[in-house]
């Protein structure tokens, strides 16, 4: 028996926190390529500790709902979910490579399979290719189109910074958009002055965050400029000093993300069979008007 | 929240009042499963149903390709020899016992915490298959922290079970919102009936006027788990003897980044601010599992750990969060405010600490000024007693505020 578990960071304050890690875990249950798909969380129930406990299957694939390799991935969660022996360098990273690794968790004495999180995933990058598809509901984006991936930046963690870079340079490699750029939120090259780093007249911007919340939908929209007060909400798309804009929130709510998830998954050994095509075809955005 | 579940020690009392076990037909799917069982296993060792087992009888009649079956009634003579067609029949005549081992060895599985669950819903392995079909006729009801599940059975032998909230107990189910899908539990947990975020599944606030009015045994075991994660796991390891409990001082030994403070709280041999922590955060009032985790291997809380069914193995994630904000309030040094209070005011403002602490405030009538946490009466203190800079009786938090100008 196959199951999957997802763990996310959850929140203490946000309802629509757990949303995103909800809506992949439908996404891929509906594809049955899983007995069974569990969620659990740092901040919300299950809590990592005891997730596994609900879990029935023997072949355990753990997959973190998480931008990059870093506190969350390297400690809080095998910490948390007991992986016996674990050690950073059983994923023997630059930072960008965890794939997966296969420990003993104490709390079932099942062997589980612990990969990399999602955010780092080469899957990623089609995601955030498909959120500018989203965003702007044009399916061939791209033309005279601007994409800025935005995230934390290096502050708490260097890895962050590496994760945009990566996806940014994939994505420039392309030849899609016009033009591509990692801007940060807390260094240079910084997302507030994003009309300055950009020709485009229409830009996409892109956030590597797996939720919305704070940094999504308050601090980002008026950093950017696409309002005074988040309070009072923006256009999709907003004009910020002659650029336009597009901007709706948190990659990680775009519904290919589950084929990240999956990914993931298949790279550690779990048969998902035809449920990588069925996410893909079934997430898309609609052709055409 | 009384159970009603089927008595078994007391059977004598309960004979006469017993209603009669519903009529049971032998559906086909449970009689298939029996013949699955039985193919390719041992005549040695039969098929176990309560009063009676069954068994692969192939040395009776050589030759017969379709094999022949054995029935050992525990009270009887074996009966050798009988055809798929007799086996049938002999079950069909015992269809409760048979649909009772279909229900739990093929429908609800092996897997430990939903099949004990499923199990102690109907006391089935305390009572008997014929006092539990009786009680499942008529209901049985259990609680599950504010749930109230009711498992009643089918013709087939099938368990069905109604889950909603203990509030909606009576309530005709065209009066609530129905689901089916246990998962949707996911949005019915989410908010208070006031709107508010419920960051603690198991915190006394679950909002009702829901019901699952129709589930299977495992979407049972699933709409619970969604409303209580990792209840049913917990209370299972807890009645195998198996809790993990992981006290406060190794909890808090583990936490890192933004949490490692809290480890800094622990001091000594005092363990007095964990007893603030728990009557805070894990009463009754505040969170439905019964708090088992202690202050360490050798010392005890001395408030009290609540009644819950489901059990509570170590300190929360609210509670470490908490723990993290008084772990830095608790630094600071007391040093003496002097303010004038008349003695109403002073029991006015231990009125409105109680209020806040026992979620009382919506409560309070605005016209009723008999109430000390009255918003009048609050709003006329703070009129009376704050200064211009919001700052109680005017006396500065920091003692050298006014010196600085």
């Amino acid at each position: 028996m196959q199951s999957l578990v997802i763990v996310a960071h959850g929140s203490h304050l946000n309802p629509g926190s757990s949303a995103p890690t909800y809506d992949h875990a439908d996404t891929v249950r509906a594809t049955g390529a899983f007995d069974e798909v569990k969620t659990g969380f740092w901040k919300e129930e299950p809590h990592f500790r005891e997730v596994l406990r609900t879990v029935e299957g023997d072949e355990v694939y753990v997959v973190p709902l998480f931008v990059s390799e870093g506190y969350f991935t390297e400690q809080v969660i095998p910490r948390e979910l007991r992986l016996d022996g674990w050690d950073v360098a059983d994923w023997d990273s630059d930072g960008l490579s965890a794939d997966q690794a296969t420990l003993v968790a104490e709390d079932i004495d099942r062997e589980v399979h612990y990969c990399g999180p999602v955010g780092t995933h080469r899957a990623m990058t089609d995601v955030i290719v498909r959120r500018a598809e989203s965003v702007t509901g044009d399916p061939d984006v791209g033309d005279d189109v601007g994409l800025a991936v935005v995230g934390h930046g290096t502050q708490r963690n260097e890895n962050s910074a590496k994760a945009i870079e990566y996806h940014a340079d994939r994505i420039a490699e392309r030849d899609r958009f016009e033009e591509v750029k990692a801007l940060y939120m807390d260094e240079d090259p910084e997302v507030d002055d994003l009309p300055e780093f950009f020709e485009s007249d229409d830009v996409v911007l892109v956030p590597l965050f797996i939720a919305d919340g704070y940094h999504t939908q308050e601090d980002i929209p008026e950093d950017v400029g696409l309002c005074e007060d988040y309070t009072d909400g923006y256009d999709v798309p907003t004009d910020v000093d002659g650029t336009r804009i597009w901007y709706a929130g948190a990659v990680g709510t775009e519904p290919l993300m589950a084929d990240v998830v999956l990914e993931r998954a298949a790279d550690a050994g779990a048969d998902v069979e035809d449920a990588l095509d069925d996410v893909r075809e079934t997430t898309r955005v609609a052709t055409g008007d | 929240m009384a159970d009603s579940a089927p008595a078994s020690a007391d059977a004598e009392d309960g004979e006469a009042e017993r209603p009669d076990p519903p009529d049971i037909d032998l559906p086909s799917d449970a009689f298939d499963a029996v013949l699955d069982a039985l193919d390719g296993r041992d005549p040695d060792e039969p098929l176990r149903f309560e009063g009676f087992g069954v068994a692969r009888d192939d040395g009776d009649r050589e030759g017969d390709a379709a094999g022949t079956y054995r029935l050992d009634p525990a009270d009887d003579d074996p009966r050798t020899g009988l055809s798929e067609r007799e086996l049938h029949e002999a079950l069909d005549e015992r269809a409760p016992a048979v649909t009772d081992w279909y229900a739990f060895e093929r429908v609800v599985g092996e897997f430990g915490p939903r099949r004990a669950f499923l199990r102690w819903i109907e006391d089935a392995d305390g009572a008997t298959v014929a006092t539990r079909y009786a009680a499942l006729g008529e209901g049985i009801e259990r609680a599950w922290g504010e749930l109230k599940v009711t498992a009643t059975i089918t013709d087939r032998g099938e368990r069905r079970y109604d889950v909603r909230h203990a509030d909606d107990a009576g309530v005709p189910i065209d009066e609530l919102d129905a689901y089916d899908d246990p998962l949707d539990a996911r949005d019915l947990v989410k908010l208070d009936a006031k709107g508010r975020y419920r960051p603690l599944k198991t915190a006394p606030s679950l909002a009702g006027g829901w019901v699952f009015p129709d589930l299977g045994p495992r979407d049972a075991y699933e709409a619970v788990e969604t409303v209580y994660p990792a209840t049913v796991a917990n209370w299972h390891r807890e009645r195998e003897g198996e809790l993990d409990v992981t006290n406060w001082r190794e909890t808090m030994e583990r936490q890192s980044g933004i949490y490692g403070v809290v480890k800094t709280w622990d001091r000594g041999e005092g363990y007095e601010h964990v007893n603030w922590v728990a009557e805070a955060c894990c009463d009754d009032s505040q969170c439905l599992k019964r708090r088992e985790w202690e202050y360490d291997d050798e010392t005890d809380l001395d408030v009290d750990g609540g009644d819950g069914v489901f059990p509570c193995r170590e300190p929360c994630s609210v509670v470490v969060s908490a723990a993290r904000k008084w772990t830095r309030l608790e630094s600071e040094q007391p040093r003496t405010y002097e303010f004038e209070l008349t003695p109403s005011e002073k029991e006015q403002v231990e009125d409105v600490i109680d209020a806040v602490a026992d979620g009382r405030t919506d409560e309070i009538r605005e016209a009723d000024t008999k109430e000390g946490a009255n918003r009048y009466r609050t709003r006329f203190l703070r009129a009376k007693l704050f200064d211009e800079d919001g700052t109680l009786g005017g006396v500065p938090t920091e003692p050298d505020e006014d010196d600085g100008e």
